[in-house]
């Protein structure tokens, strides 16, 4: 997995980014198998205090960067954020409660060190705070705004719709907001139900002009305190559309981002134990817009591919993924392309750990895939 | 007697620094003649006793408690023999009028009245639907505590007055819809705690099934229960253009809170209804904290009736119920007469924390928080007032009290050992009206049936 940090370089594309932060969840494997028989219903068994639903494996130090200290994934986007305010005088911080180092403890301490001109909250109202960045990176300053959850992104959909991805394009690049950063924790966490735990990452995908990027995850409430790595002190740039093959292997490819990507690590351990199937897996890292060539290269390898994501199935990211893949390596194909996603269904409150892709439904598409 | 009776008020007064009512003055005689032989003078001299509040006590009461006693003098001898005193209903002040707080009004010649007036029966259900309402909450709390209440869950501890007040000055057939600190609201609109509960904890005996949760909550005319802030404002207009188009002279109640007056989506819904005098009643519950931010520091203006600018106003003080009540009866009767939407800014308090994830005091102090706990909680302010009234009695309290502690124990026992919704359930109800469908699922050889 690649360092959980991230900055941005304007200008470079000057386009919009979007960055979502995967949230991770929390739910036992037993439950997940307890809920493929509907009449069983045991008190203590769905009672029970739940885990997360994959067991986290972090990534080898990664050398190239410099010092490395010892973070978690909040504290490096902290850290991100601490060195591009440093680096850049025209820099602001701004969204709800982002003054106190906001709901997901991602700008702790910067207010104090930066002051109150830089890192401030505004009030509720999504569609302002968007439009608002919009006019602050048109103006030339870098803005990195701060929606809540992506859940409440809707409101914003507009301004990041018809105004920030169309806005180079429309003034024959007089003007653009490549400025603009937007940052949303989505994903489900385990008991997120239908407004704190989406994926609305579809729904941009759609939209030529913004450059949608899934940081790796962040894990909320229980979970992020324990994901815990090395993450480079300095300053240093990861380019976005790049994917990242996390594990080399030569019978499956596995793509995923977020957190699904850490569940995949599982199933391609499964995968390795149990049928001796060697997987591929591969970090999509940024939407749109994608990495076609290290995708399709990989399946050209392994002639298999798995794609999984939380969001519902139809329209997910992984139609699009799927269809360009058959497009570009149709007689490689050893099996159909399998897409283990979320139910066509709102997310759901109470039957959460039924809906999620778990490693287990991805296991058996693995199995089937390799039977074919 | 009379002595002693003068001694213990005098005292009294000087330690709680109140004019004792008489009622109290008896109680705690009646509370001491179980451990004290007490011995009464003549009966007369009792009823001649000058005695404060201005109001009469029931003398008589007071005199057959008395005469009782001296009656039974002898038989007092042993320590511990009890005095069983009963009070009659009849001696209960029937109805009060009280004095409410002046509400600051924006467009309007006049505001809701000045008094108001409160029977026994209407208090006591006050009381009754109040206390239900904070005894609930706390037990969600307790059952969030424990685990068995999961995700996210807002209470309403505090605020009861506003949920109490509004439903007693509208009708069951008007409409009422509200954001995500819905519990009261649910409650006063028809739902029994054990659904509530049962949402809460996600069975099926829940009120939406299990399948919303705390912020989904559903009754007739009562349209939750909504998670994204300010969404709930245009819906509420919406229902209100229904009611207006099909003549029913209903109204729509649409809270919102301080934090959700900034959302752009509200204004769009003011100059809607306004445009076309929709019988809208926006109402913004202050309790000053949007999450974790306060008012001042959220809001530009924080004269929250003012906002809606070419809409009418009124600021109520949402900590007393009847001047809730009153303010809305008067709000919806402008509505009803076809003068179009007006906004009510209710100035409550919630105790808790904006979630149970947030303790609550890092934005505001527990001073500040047990201040309006001592001073103005809704639940206490009417019951000391019917006390003070003589309209009832603190053994009836009381009894009131036990009577809901069961209702919600109960309500938690059913809410954890009803089962959780079947499987089936994850797939209905997505479209409307739609034949059975297959609903694609996270593999492409498994798909649920939906039955819509």
């Amino acid at each position: 997995m690649a360092a959980a940090a991230r900055f941005f370089t304007r200008g470079a594309n000057s386009k919009l980014s979007l960055s979502g932060i995967g949230t991770g969840a929390q739910s036992s494997f037993g439950v997940t198998l307890l809920k493929l028989s509907p009449s069983c219903n045991s008190r203590t068994k769905t009672q029970r205090r739940h885990a997360a639903h994959f067991t986290f494996q972090p990534d080898p130090v990664p050398t190239q960067y410099g010092p490395t200290q010892k973070m978690n994934l909040f504290q490096s986007v902290t850290s991100a954020l601490d060195n591009t305010l440093a680096s850049d005088p025209t820099a602001v911080i701004f969204g709800e409660d982002v003054a106190f180092g906001g709901v997901f403890r991602c700008t702790v301490g910067l207010r104090d060190k930066y002051g109150k001109d830089r890192v401030f909250n505004t009030p509720l109202c999504e569609q302002g705070i968007v439009g608002f960045g919009i006019g602050v990176a048109v103006a030339g300053a870098t803005a990195i705004a701060e929606i809540q959850f992506a859940d409440y992104i809707y409101p914003a959909f507009d301004q990041i719709v018809n105004e920030a991805a169309k806005y180079r394009y429309r003034s024959g690049n007089l003007f653009d907001c490549g400025n603009l950063t937007i940052r949303a924790p989505w994903g489900c966490v385990g008991h997120g139900s239908l407004y704190h735990s989406q994926s609305p990452e579809a729904f941009f995908a759609h939209c030529p002009g913004i450059k949608h990027c899934r940081n790796i995850n962040l894990f909320l409430n229980v979970c992020v305190f324990s994901s815990v790595e090395q993450v480079p002190v300095e300053a240093y740039t990861v380019p976005l559309s790049q994917a990242e093959i996390l594990q080399e292997g030569s019978d499956v490819t596995l793509v995923a981002w977020g957190t699904q990507v850490h569940v995949m690590r599982e199933v391609a351990d499964m995968a390795q134990e149990k049928l001796g199937v060697s997987c591929e897996l591969i970090d999509l890292q940024t939407i749109l817009p994608w990495d076609v060539e290290t995708v399709c290269k990989s399946v050209v390898k392994t002639g298999r591919l798995l794609i999984s994501h939380e969001a519902p199935v139809t329209g997910g990211f992984a139609s699009e993924i799927s269809s360009t893949v058959q497009e570009g390596c149709f007689l490689n194909l050893e099996a159909p392309i399998s897409r283990v996603c979320g139910y066509d269904t709102p997310f759901p409150h109470i039957f959460e750990p039924f809906y999620i892709p778990d490693k287990w439904k991805c296991f058996e598409a693995i199995r089937r895939m390799i039977n074919y | 007697m009379k002595t002693m009776l003068a001694i213990i008020s005098n005292a009294l007064c000087r330690i709680t620094g109140r004019t004792v009512g008489a009622q109290t003055v008896s109680e705690l005689l009646i509370d001491l003649s179980e451990y004290v032989n007490v011995t009464s003078p003549a009966a007369p001299a009792l009823a001649a006793t000058p005695r404060q509040p201005p109001k009469p006590p029931p003398v008589s009461a007071r005199a057959s408690a008395a005469e009782l006693v001296s009656a039974q003098s002898d038989q007092l001898d042993r320590p511990g023999a009890r005095v069983v005193v009963s009070r009659s209903f009849a001696d209960f002040t029937p109805q009060a009028s009280f004095d409410i707080k002046k509400c600051d009004v924006h467009r309007l010649e006049e505001g809701p009245p000045l008094k108001a007036e409160l029977t026994r029966e209407q208090g006591l259900q006050y009381y009754r639907i109040m206390q239900t309402v904070r005894r609930m909450e706390l037990k969600a709390d307790q059952l969030y505590k424990q685990k068995i209440i999961r995700g996210f869950c807002h209470l309403y501890d505090g605020q009861e007055a506003c949920a109490a007040g509004i439903e007693a000055a509208i009708n069951p057939s008007d409409h009422l819809i509200t954001a995500y600190r819905a519990h009261g609201y649910t409650y006063t609109r028809g739902v029994s705690v054990k659904e509530i509960l049962a949402e809460l904890t996600g069975r099926k005996g829940g009120v939406a099934k299990g399948k919303g949760g705390s912020m989904h909550m559903y009754a007739p005319r009562f349209y939750g229960g909504n998670g994204i802030v300010g969404a709930q404002v245009p819906l509420g207009a919406g229902i209100a253009l229904a009611c207006q188009y099909q003549g029913n002279d209903q109204v729509c109640v649409t809270l919102y809170g301080d934090g959700a007056a900034n959302q752009g989506q509200l204004f769009e819904s003011f100059n809607m209804a306004a445009l076309w005098k929709l019988p809208c009643i926006f109402i913004c519950e202050n309790n000053q904290y949007g999450m974790g931010t306060s008012m001042e520091r959220a809001s530009a203006s924080t004269d929250y009736y003012k906002r809606g600018d070419f809409v009418p106003g009124i600021r109520v003080d949402g900590m007393d119920v009847l001047c809730v009540r009153e303010a809305t009866k008067f709000a919806a009767d402008h509505c009803r007469s076809g003068k179009g939407p007006i906004i009510m800014e209710l100035q409550t308090y919630r105790y808790h924390g904006h979630s149970m994830s947030d303790p609550g005091v890092s934005y505001r102090t527990r001073e500040e928080i047990q201040e309006v706990r001592s001073k103005s909680d809704p639940i206490s302010m009417l019951k000391e007032r019917m006390l003070s009234n003589n309209m009832a009695s603190i053994e009836e309290f009381k009894e009131i009290d036990v009577a809901i502690r069961k209702e919600v124990e109960d309500a938690a026992q059913f809410a954890t050992s009803d089962p959780e919704p079947p499987l089936e359930e994850l797939c209905n109800h997505i479209f409307h009206n739609n034949p059975p469908l297959e609903v694609r699922g996270t593999n492409p050889w498994v798909t649920l049936k939906s039955v819509s």
